[in-house]
């Protein structure tokens, strides 16, 4: 068993004629936090939905945890092992915490089907057991989530994925639209990742967050990876110069 | 929200605060019109709506109108109960009264005795197939029958064609109506056995809705299939990215919504001893007040059972109150019509005073 737990090799993605997505050569090592940065449109996001499968590719191999992957659905990434917060929330507004965090995967008490009887008790437990390990305050558990606000939904939505994660996290800026303690909350969550040595890519924009988080950085720009860079070799100039495209002409391997 | 702290340092949360949950509304204002008509109806008619004045029969109560108010909603409160999981699943079924005229008349037609008074039955419609004093479960389970395959095909519609579920059943609703008018080439068809006429006897069709109401009570509050109907109606994306047979679900609640109207079906033809194929028209608008009344959002995701119940309470109150006052029939559809709307009206007020305040 080699340490990588996800590899992509020459993954590309075409929408019509717009090369949204050039032969990336991505690896991920076991239990390593990489950052994925680049302007708006350098394919960023466009890699994440090739490697959890909510696009398909139009070319390339994704290894995942030592064998090639083809899945069909994001449903098949993440039975295998992939746990994704998507930059759209997947939560539903009338359910509680209990149930958003247990959606697709609740516990029972008695299986009839359809008609299965749902384990409440069992649920909410490990949901406060869930949100303490995130270190996610919510006030009230039983409300539903359509009252709480834009960084609590996203906590939720966070826990969610941390409290399932086995394999692999995957994070589409997640802080985007959060305040500065809503996104330290975050910011806990990923740290507590990296003590569980679960490996993550972590999409910003924020260059704070990405120097304070992850042990590398590799830059997307035009469809391409054009840098990989350990945090302690470079620095926020360095970077952004990769991004504007100032340096790093030709594409790199990540 | 304005009592909590957003932070690391812990969220205080006040339980006082917490929203009154909406069924309560529901059940004021159910009081609030019951007290109407007994204050009315002291003042103008010197009689009481809800207690008993009559020096025959020793209760407190007017036992036969409280019986009245819930038997004459009980039918249309069967389909209410299975138009309630489709609301709350974000659709909508304007089949179930049409599944009803079309249930009726098949299920009866299975439900006929072979001789009326020592004559064979005129009305017979497989008399001559012998078909005739089946036991009752042949009638009822074709009936059921009935419902599912026509809530097979307006799930399957609404779930694969991805057409919208108001044109979906309102296909149905014409197509369901049309079987019935065909079935037995418009003429009503009588003369049930005496077990499928116990079926909707006396104060069965209470019973039934009472217990039916239990069941799904129980079914949406505490089984997957019940969240899962919430969560479609309240975020279908998040349902699929989740790992939810979306499809599935839908095919599956129509299916019930479709075997709710079957049930309401045998219920009628049973207690009105006759199946015509007008059976039902109408029901399914009520059935779906009944549920908007009781609180059930049109978006999806919000509403329970208990408001849908209540919500029939509501109608029961308002038709035995207006006869009760001796006033034409007309008046009660004119109310009826405000009270829709005014429900809904309060509803999307309270939303919006809870997201402000």
């Amino acid at each position: 068993m080699s340490d990588i737990i996800l590899e992509t090799r020459g993954l590309s993605k075409r929408y019509g004629g717009v090369h949204a997505l050039e032969d990336a050569n991505f690896i991920l090592r076991k239990g390593e936090h990489v950052a994925v940065v680049g302007d708006n449109g350098a394919g960023k996001s466009t890699f994440v939905r090739q490697v959890t499968a909510v696009e398909q590719r139009s070319a390339g191999h994704v290894f995942f945890d030592g064998q090639e992957v083809d899945f069909a659905g994001p449903l098949e990434a993440r039975e295998a092992g992939i746990e994704t917060v998507f930059q759209t929330l997947a939560l539903a507004d009338d359910l509680d915490v209990p149930s958003n965090l247990f959606l697709g995967r609740e516990l029972y008490k008695f299986r009839m089907g359809p008609f299965s009887i749902l384990d409440r008790k069992a649920m909410r437990d490990r949901t406060l057991e869930a949100l303490k390990t995130t270190a996610v305050k919510i006030p009230n558990v039983d409300n539903p989530i359509r009252n709480m606000s834009g960084g609590q939904r996203q906590c939720v939505s966070i826990a969610r994925t941390a409290a399932f994660a086995s394999k692999l996290v995957i994070m589409d800026e997640p802080t985007a639209a959060l305040g500065v303690q809503e996104t330290a909350q975050v910011e806990n969550i990923i740290r507590g990742l990296k003590e569980r040595d679960i490996p993550m890519i972590l999409i910003s924009h924020n260059l704070r967050q990405v120097f304070d988080l992850v042990d590398r950085i590799v830059v997307f720009r035009r469809g391409r990876i054009v840098a990989s860079l350990n945090k302690d070799e470079t620095d926020g100039n360095d970077i952004v110069s990769y991004i504007t495209g100032v340096k790093g002409g030709e594409p790199a391997n990540a | 929200m304005s009592t909590t702290t957003h932070g690391l340092g812990g969220l205080k949360y006040d339980p006082s605060k917490k929203a009154r949950a909406p069924e309560w509304n529901v059940f004021f204002a159910l009081v609030g019109i019951i007290l109407i008509f007994e204050l009315v109806g002291r003042i103008f008619m010197g009689d009481s709506f809800l207690f008993n004045t009559r020096d025959t029969v020793d209760t407190l109560f007017n036992h036969q109108r409280l019986q009245i108010i819930i038997l004459q909603v009980s039918i249309t409160g069967i389909i209410a109960l299975g138009v309630t999981q489709v609301i709350i699943s974000g659709g909508i079924d304007l089949s179930s009264g049409s599944i009803v005229g079309a249930t009726a008349m098949i299920a009866m037609s299975f439900a006929q005795v072979a001789m009326v008074n020592g004559n064979p039955n005129p009305k017979a419609i497989f008399a001559a197939q012998g078909w005739v004093d089946l036991p009752v479960l042949v009638p009822v389970a074709v009936g059921l029958a009935c419902g599912a395959v026509a809530g097979f095909i307006n799930g399957a519609l609404v779930a694969y064609t991805r057409i919208p579920p108001f044109i979906a059943t309102l296909g149905m609703m014409v197509t369901a109506r049309g079987i019935a008018k065909w079935w037995s080439k418009g003429n009503p068809i009588s003369f049930p056995t005496d077990s499928y006429a116990t079926i909707g006897k006396g104060m069965m069709p209470v019973i039934i809705f009472v217990s039916l109401a239990v069941l799904f009570h129980l079914i949406l509050t505490y089984t997957r299939y019940g969240k899962h109907c919430y969560g479609i109606g309240s975020n279908e994306q998040a349902m699929r990215m989740s790992g939810i047979n979306v499809e599935k679900m839908k095919v599956l609640i129509y299916v019930i919504a479709g075997l709710l109207s079957a049930l309401a079906a045998v219920v009628l033809s049973s207690k009105n001893l006759t199946a015509q194929a007008g059976m039902g028209v109408m029901y399914e608008l009520d059935a779906i007040a009944m549920a908007v009344i009781g609180g059930i959002s049109l978006q999806g995701g919000r509403g329970s059972i208990i408001g849908t119940v209540l919500g029939a309470l509501i109608f029961g109150v308002i038709i035995s109150g207006f006869t009760f006052l001796k006033l034409d029939a007309y008046y009660q559809e004119m109310v009826k019509g405000v009270i829709i709307v005014a429900a809904v009206v309060l509803d999307q007020w309270r939303q919006k005073g809870r997201a402000r305040g």
